[in-house]
């Protein structure tokens, strides 16, 4: 090992992983060295097997259930928990928080690691190391505070104060700003660098190629299961998004997005003064008098920061799934309609496709086939009873026309991957035959060959006549797709940019607007 | 490949408990001496179950749907006592005394289902508050035990269907029914052609389904095993025809053949299997449990959905009412004490999910006679009472273990 600048003096080096689940591969030979104190990225699509090997890791998959080593600190280590990978100062923080909701801030911190005498928690000594852990990462909050009460954000600040408080020298963040806002993501990425300074070592598993850019020192790219190629950011040649991808995918893509010609129709849907509170806090306005429409055969984009109640607006307006005091008016081609129920909603061509596709948009132990029906179930029904060959039929040319990846239809939507499972849901809705289709985050969580399918697949829809409105936190997405953009913050819509003068820019200064008319005024 | 082993590994779970089933018919055959499958007990193992059966079937969809429902024994009781209060005191025909008895069983599936539906009332709390509730009502009504019900009435439990055929000789004495035996004299022709008949009609709907299934290119388990398949369940259909058809009450050589009885478990049995696979409301059932909110979002009409859940588990209460009232003969305030438990049980031990959204009414209907085989080759073997509640608790907890662990393993491949 030829050791310039004294660089390779590795933390971690996996060297050699193999790990098979019955009948798959899911890692090859995988080899992975971590330079102490950088920030390594890990890139790849969904089901390469970034999350495996991260698991191989922290002891998840136990030792003996693959081959190869790990080394850690000059160490090979065998580890057989959490907790053994813990002890060396390994802490991994999984995409899905591991935190208990209606626990204390402080004692989720030292859950499981409690700050004790003989059993008895020192409430004292809990208190005040909470708090010293919540000063250095940067999070001004009670540690007496419920989980439930604070943001996502907040929360993934409190992982990682829990990782500090276990003497972490490796910390594993798996999609760490997936859930979080423009904001609260440059907050997190600041910390990393500055536990970076502190020396801490830190992987990271994204999706998001413009973080990586800005943050990684190396970024390692696994494909099939197999290491293809680690690189270093900050080398001769700097290492573009367009690079990372191209051995993501084991192919350039030419473009992100398809190529698509609007032919632009009638008003189809229109929403006006729509004004919706908070099902709890039920005094506070979450969507502000909000007004804005839809054409047939456009693809319009909500952009907004999280939380500037663009999912709010969506499922407010089909069926009032979400909100209180819901006021305002909808106009379907022209006329006026209420949309009171999800059934009302459906009963004039309105479909709304979840952000939350295991939450909301899918029955993950029903099959393939059952989940495609499920909301237009009615079509294939007589008199209450299922047409169940009809039915067959029908799964099975979505299967083939949306190009739905599955064994077969007869599989638990469980099974497929996130790029699938979110073309499940969209069959799922274009079998109810909408005249306007409102898609929450329709891309998030999918690798990028699948969200150029999902754009198609969009692209075919409006030029069916269709109006969609597509709700999205990525701005290069909605620029590459859109037609319109209406952006929305704190609640109130702030502007429509048609595409030629939509920039980032531009947008993200609308999505903005408000925040900073506050800040005028102080 | 996967598929095929996805198929195997379904329908193994599924033979597994049928497996355990039938081990359980030949052991408890063993210990009492060939008495359990005696055309006589085989009758009355169908009689003394009908209960679990027919509940059974209501509970499916309840937990199905993530719901429980503590209360149906507790119904049971008031149905009953309504009934027999109507037939013994004001002395009422005795079909309309039926009728208001499946009335009332809606009634309280709609109170019920109200609470659970509309006020959003967890169902354990909503049905335990039903369980005193009901409990405390037929103490009311059934003060003192309403005996002397109308033979019509009696009928329904122990009644059997006319022998057409007469009765024939039978073929099997002296090889497979000892000469001497009681048994050996004379068999039912009616009991054995609605044995033909329903292996015939399940024939059919397996080749049906197998056919239009591969016209869809839905892969389909090889040939092979779907024959072997239909020759077990046809040996099992019409082992348990045959032995009914023998059926003489003990000692006195009269012939009795099918119970009525049986053809209602039969009927209810395939309209709920029907409903289960084939119907929108079975499927919005499945939905809900499975994931509410999806199905709300969805357009699922959950409350209404949960609100049908509860008026069918009423419906089925009081059909489980009358068969018991019937059965026994009278209406007593203790009838239907520990039916939920029973219910409850023979659905998990049918491989029901706990959490909702899986369960086959196969399932059930397999869990529900292995309680029942349980109940009946105990008591021939004299166990005593107390004894035999501890082992069905501990069959309980083995059947469901087998079933997860077995689960957990499917999920690993």
């Amino acid at each position: 090992m030829d050791d310039r600048d004294g660089r390779d003096d590795y933390i971690l080096e996996m060297r050699g992983i193999n790990k098979e689940f019955p009948g798959v591969k899911a890692l090859q030979d995988v080899t992975l060295n971590v330079r102490r104190g950088e920030v390594h990225a890990i890139c790849g699509e969904n089901g390469a097997g970034k999350s495996t090997l991260m698991k191989v890791l922290s002891g998840v998959h136990p030792a003996g259930s693959y081959t190869g080593d790990i080394v850690f600190e000059g160490q090979v280590c065998h580890f057989h928990t959490i907790k053994d990978s813990e002890k060396q100062g390994i802490v991994i923080i999984h995409q899905e928080l591991a935190l208990s909701p209606y626990l204390s801030i402080a004692e989720n911190i030292f859950l499981g690691n409690e700050r004790a005498k003989a059993g008895v928690v020192d409430w004292r000594k809990t208190t005040e190391e909470a708090q010293e852990l919540l000063r250095r990462v940067g999070l001004d909050e009670d540690p007496a505070r419920r989980i439930v009460d604070i943001g996502v954000g907040k929360q993934q600040l409190v992982e990682i104060a829990k990782a500090l408080s276990k003497k972490v020298k490796l910390l594993i963040l798996d999609e760490p700003t997936a859930a979080l806002n423009d904001d609260d993501s440059e907050n997190l990425l600041q910390l990393i660098r500055q536990l970076r300074d502190q020396g801490i070592t830190c992987i990271m598993i994204s999706h998001k190629l413009g973080e990586i850019e800005e943050i990684a020192d190396t970024t390692t790219v696994i494909r099939d299961g197999q290491t293809i190629e680690s690189l270093d950011m900050h080398g001769t040649e700097p290492v573009s998004q367009e690079r990372i991808i191209r051995g993501m995918v084991g192919r350039s893509l030419e473009s992100r997005f398809p190529e698509h010609t609007a032919t632009i129709g009638d008003e189809v849907l229109r929403i006006e003064d729509w004004t919706v509170y908070h099902p709890i806090d039920t005094g506070r306005q979450v969507v502000k008098g909000a007004s804005l429409d839809i054409h047939r055969g456009e693809i319009v984009g909500l952009a907004g920061l999280m939380g500037a109640g663009r999912t709010e607006l969506a499922m407010s307006l089909f069926g009032g799934t979400y909100g209180t005091r819901i006021s305002g008016r909808v106009y379907k081609d022209g006329q006026e309609i209420s949309t009171r129920t999800v059934q009302e909603a459906m009963s004039h061509g309105i479909a709304y496709a979840t952000e939350d596709r295991k939450r909301f948009g899918l029955n993950l132990i029903q099959t393939v086939k059952e989940n495609i029906t499920s909301a237009g179930l009615g079509q294939l029904a007589k008199l209450g009873v299922i047409e169940t060959d009809a039915e067959t039929g029908i799964a099975e040319d979505y299967r083939q026309s949306l190009d739905i990846k599955t064994p077969s239809i007869e599989v638990a939507a469980s099974k497929l991957s996130g790029g699938n499972q979110q073309k499940v849901v969209l069959a799922k809705w274009i079998y109810t035959d909408p005249d306007v289709l409102i898609l929450d985050e329709p891309t998030r969580g999918i690798d990028v060959g699948a969200k150029y399918e999902i754009y198609v697949i969009m692209n075919r829809l409006a030029d069916a006549g269709k109006g969609v409105l597509m709700i999205s936190s990525e701005l290069p997405e909605l620029l590459g797709v859109c037609d319109r953009i209406f952006t929305l913050s704190e609640g109130r819509i702030t502007g429509c940019l048609a595409r030629a003068e939509a920039t980032p820019e531009a947008l993200m200064t609308l999505m903005t607007l408000e925040t900073i008319k506050k800040d005028d005024l102080k | 490949m996967n598929q095929l082993k996805d198929l195997v590994g379904k329908n193994l779970r599924q033979y597994g408990i049928m497996l355990a089933l039938v081990v359980i018919v030949i052991t408890f055959a063993a210990i009492t001496g060939g008495k359990l499958v005696q055309p006589n007990n085989v009758a009355a193992l169908i009689g003394q179950n009908a209960y679990v059966l027919i509940l059974a079937l209501g509970m499916l969809l309840v937990i199905i749907a993530g719901h429980i429902d503590l209360s149906v024994g507790s119904g049971v009781a008031l149905i009953g006592a309504i009934i027999g209060y109507q037939m013994s005191v004001w002395q009422v025909p005795w079909g309309w005394a039926v009728l208001t008895g499946l009335g009332v069983g809606l009634l309280i599936g709609a109170w019920q289902g109200f609470w659970v539906a509309f006020v959003k009332i967890p169902a354990f709390v909503v049905t335990l508050a039903g369980m005193l509730l009901f409990r405390g009502l037929d103490q009311v009504i059934a003060a003192r035990t309403m005996a002397s019900l109308p033979q019509g009435f009696v009928n329904i439990s122990n009644g059997f269907l006319p022998r057409f055929f007469g009765a024939l000789k039978n073929p099997f004495a002296g090889w497979l029914i000892p000469s001497g035996s009681v048994f050996a004299r004379n068999l039912d022709g009616v009991t054995m052609a609605i044995g033909l008949f329903a292996v015939l009609g399940l024939g059919f709907q397996a080749w049906r389904n197998r056919s239009s299934q591969k016209e869809h290119g839905i892969p389909v388990p090889p040939l092979s095993l779907a024959i072997v398949r239909w020759v077990l369940l046809s040996i099992a259909i019409l082992a348990v025809t045959f032995v009914l058809s023998m059926n003489t009450p003990g000692a006195t050589p009269i012939l009795r053949g099918t119970p009525i009885l049986l053809i209602l478990l039969g009927i209810l049995i395939l309209v709920y299997s029907f409903v289960t696979s084939r119907t929108v409301f079975g499927r919005h059932v499945y939905a809900v449990g499975g994931n509410r909110n999806a199905a709300l979002l969805s357009g699922v009409n959950t409350r209404l959905t949960d609100f049908m859940i509860f008026v069918n588990m009423g419906f089925l209460t009081a059909v489980a009412a009358i068969v018991t009232t019937s059965r026994a003969g009278n209406a007593s305030a203790q009838a239907g004490t520990g039916y939920e438990l029973d219910a409850i049980a023979s659905c998990f031990i049918g491989g029901t999910a706990v959490t909702g959204g899986i369960g086959r009414v196969s399932g059930a209907m397999i869990g529900a006679l292995i309680m029942g085989v349980l109940n009946m080759g105990l008591s021939i073997a004299r166990v005593n009472a107390n004894w035999q509640m501890a082992i069905k608790g501990l069959v309980l907890l083995i059947a469901v273990t087998l079933d997860l662990v077995s689960k957990r393993r499917s999920k690993v491949a």
